[in-house]
C-alpha cells in the first residue's frame, strides 16, 4: 500500500527534471540539431506519457485492489481483444517514431557531403586529436606512418618531399568557418575513439583501419568542446579538444597565420 | 519421460558428495546462489570505490594505497585503476551475478521440482557446470593480482584496446589474458548448463505437465537456456579469436597501419575491429535477456500468486517470451549505430529493436491486467515483484530513445546509456532475485524470512536505486560521456559534478541498507520460524513437497498434473487456489 505513494512520488520526481530541464542539452548550432531536438521532444512526449501513465496505473491498482479480506479476486484468464489492441497500438507507436527519425539519420549518413564541402582530416590517437587542412593548393600531401613524429609536431607523418604537403596545415584543435559545409575524414592510429560535439548533436566512432567521413555545417560562431566518447585507455577522460567556429574572414586569417608559422 | 517404476533415491553419504561435489540440483542451485551473492558484494564494493573516485579524484585515502600499492600509490586512484575497477565491476555483475543467480541458481533449484522431475537430466554435467563457473570466477579475480592489474577495456573488451597487448595500457597484459580466459571458461560452463536446462524441460516433465501448463518461470528458464546455448557459443569463439590475436600473432581484429605510442605494429594486417563488436553483441544483446527473462518469470509467478488471480493472458505471455527470445538475436546492431558500420543497416536494426519493444510492453500490460481485480497481499516478495514492474517500465522507456539511431547520435556512450542498462538489466534483474529469494526461501531452507526487515530493506532499496540511476539520464542529456574516471578536463562536465555527488551519496546509502538483507538472510537461515509446506497458498508443484524437499524431490512418488499453473479464485472451488496436482474434481463442474 505504502508502495503506491512511493511510486507516485518517484515518478513525479523523475519527471520534474525533464520539465525543469535543469541539466539539459546546450542549444544546437545547426539545422540538424534543431531537427534532432524536435525528434527528441516528440519521443519525450510519447515516452513521458507512457512512463507516467504506467507508473500511476501501477500505483492505482496497488491501492484499489489491495486485499480487503472480502470475497475473492476476479477470475479471468485474459482478454484477446485487449491483447490485440495493445499489441498493435504499441507496435504502431514505436515504429512511427523510428520512421520519423529516419530523415535525421539520413541527413547525417545517407546524404553525401555537398561538393564544395571543406575537407579536413581528423587523426585520433591515445590521447590527443590532430586536424589537417589541405592548404591553398587544395591537395593533401603524401603521408607515411614511418615519418610520424609527435614531439616534432608531425602526428600525421607528413612527407616533406611531396610538394602538396608543403602547405598542409596541422592543428591540435578544430577550426571551421561558420555556415560552410565541412567534411571530416576521420582516422585513428591506435584504438577506437569517438568524435562528439554536443552542440552539433553528432557523434561518430573513429576506428583504426577505416576512414570514416562525417559532414556538417555549423551556423553559430563560438568554441565548443570535443570530448572523446569511446573508451580508449587510461587517458580517455583527458582526451579533449575544441571546435572553434569562426567567421569566414577569421578562418582565412587563421590559415594564413598557420602557414606563416610553418 | 519418467520411468513407470517407482524408486526412491537415497542421498549420498558424506559431506563432500553431499555439499561440495554434489549432483543434487538443489544443492547446486544453492551453490550458484551463494557464488552470485559473493560476487554481487565484490561488484558493489568496486562500484563504491568508483563512485568515490569520480567525485574525489584527487583525495588521498590511506587504505587504498595498502590495497593497490602501485595503482593507487599515495592513496589516490590512478585513471587506469578506475578503469580496471569499472571493467571488473561490469564483468562480475553481468556474468557472475545476473547470469548465474536467476537462471543457474533459482532455475537449477526450482525447474525440476516445478515440472515434477527428480533432478536435472544430466546431474554430472550440472555439477561440472557449477565448478567450471567457480573456476571462471577464480581466474577472473586473479586478474587483479597479476602484473599491471585487471584489464581496463570494459566488459565489452573492444579491440584494438583489448587486442594489441600491454602497449595500450596497464592491465592490457596478463590481466586481459586472464579476463578472456575466464570468460571462455564461463562460456563453457554456461553451455553445459544450457544443454541441461533444455533437456530437462523437454524430457522430464511429469504426467499431465504439458508445455502450456508450465509455470511462466519454466518458460523463461527454457528460453533463457536457448539464448545461452546460441549466445555463449558465439562469445566463446570470439574469445578464442581475441586470445589468438594477443598470443599467437593472428589478426582477426587488428587492421594494417596501426601505430601505438610511436611503435608501428607491422606484423598485423587484415583484421577488423568491427568484427569483434558484431560477435560480441550477437551474444551481448541476448545476454541482457538472459539477465532479465527469469526475473520476468518470477514476477509473473508472484503477481499471480499474491493477487490471487490467474495470470492475465498466459498464452500472450508465452508468445511474448518466445518472440523476445527470437527477436533478441536480430537486434545486436543497435549497440553499433555509431561504430562505423553501414548506416543503412541501422534502419533495419532500429526497426527490429522497436519490434522487440512490443513484447516487453505486452508483458507490462499483462502484469497490470493480472493485478486488476485482484486481492493483493503485500508480502516482501510481492513488493519486490511490484518494484520490478516499476523499474522495468522506467528502464524500458529510455530504450525508446536509444533504439532510434537518430537520437543515439547524441546518447551513445553517455551516462544516458549507463542509466538505461542499470535500471533495466541491473536493478530490475536484482529485484527479480530479491523477489525470488523472499518467495522461495521457505522452500529452500525450511524457514521463513523476517517480513519486517524485508519490507524496510525493500523500501530503502527501491528509493535508493531510483536516486542512483535516474539522475544518470539527465547527465546523458547534458552530454556526460561514460567511462570517465574524473570530470576535471572537460569544462562543461564541471557543472555536472553536484549530480554525481548526489548519486555517490545515494550509492553509499543503498549499499549500506543491503546489510539489512544480509542480516535477514543469515538470521533467518539459522533462526527463522519453521516454514510450512505451502506458506503462500500457491499452486505450483514445489509447494506440494516438504520444505526443504527430500533428496529426490517427490520421495519416489510421480506427481500427476491436472491443472494449469495459476488457478486462483476459481468460482465455487473449496479454496481460493487449486494446486496443479489437485484432482480434476477440484474445479466445480459448471466451469
Ligand atoms: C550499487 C549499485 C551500483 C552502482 C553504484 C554502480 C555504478 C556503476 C558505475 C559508476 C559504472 C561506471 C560507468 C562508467 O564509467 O561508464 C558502472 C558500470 C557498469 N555497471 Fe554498475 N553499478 C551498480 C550496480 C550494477 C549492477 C547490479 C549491474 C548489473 C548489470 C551493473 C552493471 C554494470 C555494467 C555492465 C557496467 C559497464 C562497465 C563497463 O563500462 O564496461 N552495475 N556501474
Ligand atoms: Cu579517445
Ligand atoms: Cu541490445
Amino acid at each position: 500500500m505504502l508502495l503506491a505513494p512511493v511510486v507516485w512520488a518517484l515518478t513525479v520526481g523523475v519527471a520534474y527534471f525533464f520539465f525543469a530541464k535543469t541539466w539539459w542539452f546546450p542549444p544546437p548550432i545547426n539545422q540538424h540539431g534543431v531537427a534532432y531536438d524536435a525528434q527528441f521532444m516528440r519521443t519525450l512526449v510519447v515516452v513521458g506519457v507512457i512512463f507516467i501513465l504506467a507508473q500511476f496505473a501501477l500505483g492505482y491498482v496497488i491501492v484499489r485492489f489491495r486485499n480487503d479480506g472480502r470475497g475473492r479476486a476476479q477470475y479471468t484468464h485474459g482478454n484477446n481483444r485487449l491483447e490485440t489492441l495493445w499489441t498493435s497500438a504499441t507496435a504502431l507507436l514505436f515504429l512511427s517514431l523510428v520512421v520519423m527519425g529516419t530523415k535525421i539519420w539520413a541527413g547525417v549518413h545517407f546524404d553525401e557531403a555537398p561538393p564544395d564541402a571543406i575537407p579536413i582530416e581528423v587523426l585520433a590517437k591515445q590521447f590527443s586529436w590532430s586536424f589537417r587542412y589541405a592548404g591553398p593548393d587544395g591537395k593533401f600531401g603524401h603521408i607515411d606512418l614511418k615519418l610520424v613524429n609527435d614531439s616534432a609536431g608531425n602526428p600525421f607523418g607528413l612527407d616533406d618531399k611531396d610538394p602538396a604537403s608543403k602547405d598542409d596545415i596541422v592543428s591540435a584543435s578544430l577550426k571551421v568557418p561558420v555556415g560552410k559545409p565541412i567534411l571530416l575524414r576521420m582516422n585513428s592510429r591506435d584504438v577506437i575513439h569517438n568524435f562528439f560535439v554536443r552542440e552539433l548533436r553528432m557523434k561518430q566512432d573513429i576506428v583504426p583501419g577505416m576512414e570514416i567521413p562525417i559532414h556538417f555545417q555549423a551556423d553559430q560562431i563560438g568554441i565548443y568542446e570535443v570530448p572523446c566518447s569511446e573508451l580508449c585507455g587510461l587517458g580517455h577522460f583527458q582526451m579533449r579538444t575544441t571546435m572553434q567556429v569562426m567567421s569566414v574572414a577569421d578562418f582565412a586569417a587563421w590559415q594564413q597565420q598557420m602557414l606563416a608559422q610553418k | 519421460m519418467s520411468s513407470p517404476v517407482v524408486h526412491a533415491h537415497h542421498a549420498p553419504e558424506g559431506f563432500i558428495r553431499r555439499y561440495v561435489f554434489s549432483l543434487d540440483h538443489k544443492v547446486i542451485g544453492i551453490q550458484y546462489y551463494f557464488l552470485g551473492l559473493f560476487s554481487v558484494f565484490i561488484g558493489m564494493f568496486l562500484s563504491l570505490l568508483m563512485r568515490y573516485h569520480m567525485v574525489n579524484p584527487t583525495v588521498s585515502v590511506a587504505w587504498m594505497a595498502k590495497l593497490w600499492p602501485t595503482a593507487a600509490a599515495g592513496g589516490v586512484m590512478t585513471p587506469e585503476l578506475y578503469l580496471s575497477l569499472m571493467t571488473m565491476h561490469g564483468t562480475i555483475m553481468v556474468f557472475f551475478v545476473l547470469t548465474t543467480v536467476p537462471q543457474s541458481g533459482f532455475g537449477n533449484y526450482m525447474l525440476p521440482i516445478q515440472i515434477g522431475a527428480e533432478d536435472m537430466a544430466f546431474p554430472v554435467l550440472n555439477m561440472m557446470s557449477f565448478w567450471t563457473t567457480f573456476l571462471a570466477l577464480v581466474v577472473m579475480i586473479a586478474a587483479f593480482f597479476v602484473e599491471g592489474g585487471a584489464p581496463l577495456s570494459g566488459w565489452t573488451a573492444y579491440p584494438p584496446l583489448s587486442a594489441a597487448g600491454r602497449v595500450t595500457g596497464p592491465g592490457e597484459g596478463m590481466g586481459q589474458n586472464l579476463w578472456i580466459l575466464s570468460i571462455a571458461i564461463f562460456c563453457g560452463a554456461s553451455l553445459m548448463g544450457a544443454i541441461n536446462f533444455i533437456s530437462t524441460t523437454v524430457d522430464l516433465r511429469c504426467k499431465g505437465m504439458t508445455l502450456m501448463r508450465m509455470p511462466l518461470t519454466c518458460w523463461t528458464w527454457l528460453v533463457t537456456a536457448i539464448l545461452g546455448l546460441l549466445g555463449f557459443a558465439v562469445l566463446l569463439a570470439a574469445g578464442v579469436l581475441l586470445l589468438l590475436d594477443r598470443l599467437a600473432g593472428s589478426s582477426f581484429f587488428l587492421p594494417a597501419g596501426m601505430m601505438i605510442s610511436d611503435r608501428i605494429l607491422a606484423d598485423h594486417k587484415g583484421g577488423s575491429p568491427l568484427l569483434w563488436q558484431h560477435l560480441f553483441w550477437f551474444f551481448g544483446h541476448p545476454e541482457v535477456y538472459i539477465a532479465i527473462l527469469p526475473g520476468m518469470g518470477v514476477t509473473s509467478q508472484l503477481l499471480s500468486t499474491f493477487s490471487r488471480k490467474p495470470i492475465f493472458g498466459y498464452k500472450a505471455m508465452v508468445y511474448a517470451i518466445l518472440s523476445i527470445g527470437f527477436l533478441g538475436f536480430l537486434v545486436w546492431g543497435h549497440h553499433m549505430f555509431m561504430s562505423g558500420m553501414n548506416p543503412y543497416s541501422a534502419m533495419a536494426f532500429a526497426t527490429l529493436t522497436m519490434c522487440i519493444g512490443v513484447p516487453s510492453a505486452i508483458k507490462t500490460f499483462n502484469w497490470l491486467g493480472t493485478l486488476w481485480g485482484g486481492k493483493i497481499h503485500f508480502t516482501t516478495a510481492m513488493l519486490f515483484a511490484l518494484g520490478f514492474v516499476s523499474l522495468f517500465v522506467t528502464g524500458g522507456v529510455s530504450g525508446i530513445f536509444l533504439g532510434q539511431p537518430a537520437l543515439d547520435l547524441y546518447f551513445h556512450d553517455t551516462y544516458f546509456v549507463v542509466g538505461h542498462f542499470h535500471m533495466i538489466m541491473g536493478v530490475a534483474a536484482i529485484f527479480g532475485m530479491f523477489a525470488g529469494t523472499f518467495y522461495w526461501f521457505p522452500k529452500m531452507y525450511g524457514r521463513m524470512m523476517n517480513e519486517t526487515l524485508g519490507k524496510i530493506h525493500f523500501y530503502l532499496t527501491f528509493i535508493g536505486v531510483y536516486c542512483i540511476f535516474t539522475p544518470m539520464h539527465y547527465l546523458g542529456i547534458a552530454g556526460n560521456p561514460r567511462r570517465y574516471s574524473a570530470f576535471t578536463d572537460v569544462e562543461y562536465l564541471g557543472g555536472l559534478i553536484p549530480v554525481h555527488q548526489f548519486m555517490t551519496y545515494a550509492a553509499y546509502f543503498t549499499a549500506a541498507v543491503q546489510l539489512i538483507f544480509v542480516v535477514n538472510l543469515f538470521w533467518s537461515l539459522m533462526k527463522g520460524p519453521k516454514a510450512p509446506v505451502n506458506p503462500w497458498n500457491a499452486t505450483t508443484l514445489e509447494w506440494t513437497v516438504p520444505s526443504p524437499p527430500p533428496f529426490d524431490n517427490f520421495a519416489g512418488v510421480h506427481p500427476v498434473v491436472n491443472h494449469g499453473p495459476y488457478e486462483y479464485s476459481v468460482p465455487g472451488a473449496a479454496s481460493d487456489f487449486i494446486m496443479q496436482t489437485d484432482p480434476p474434481s477440484a474445479v466445480p463442474s459448471e466451469h
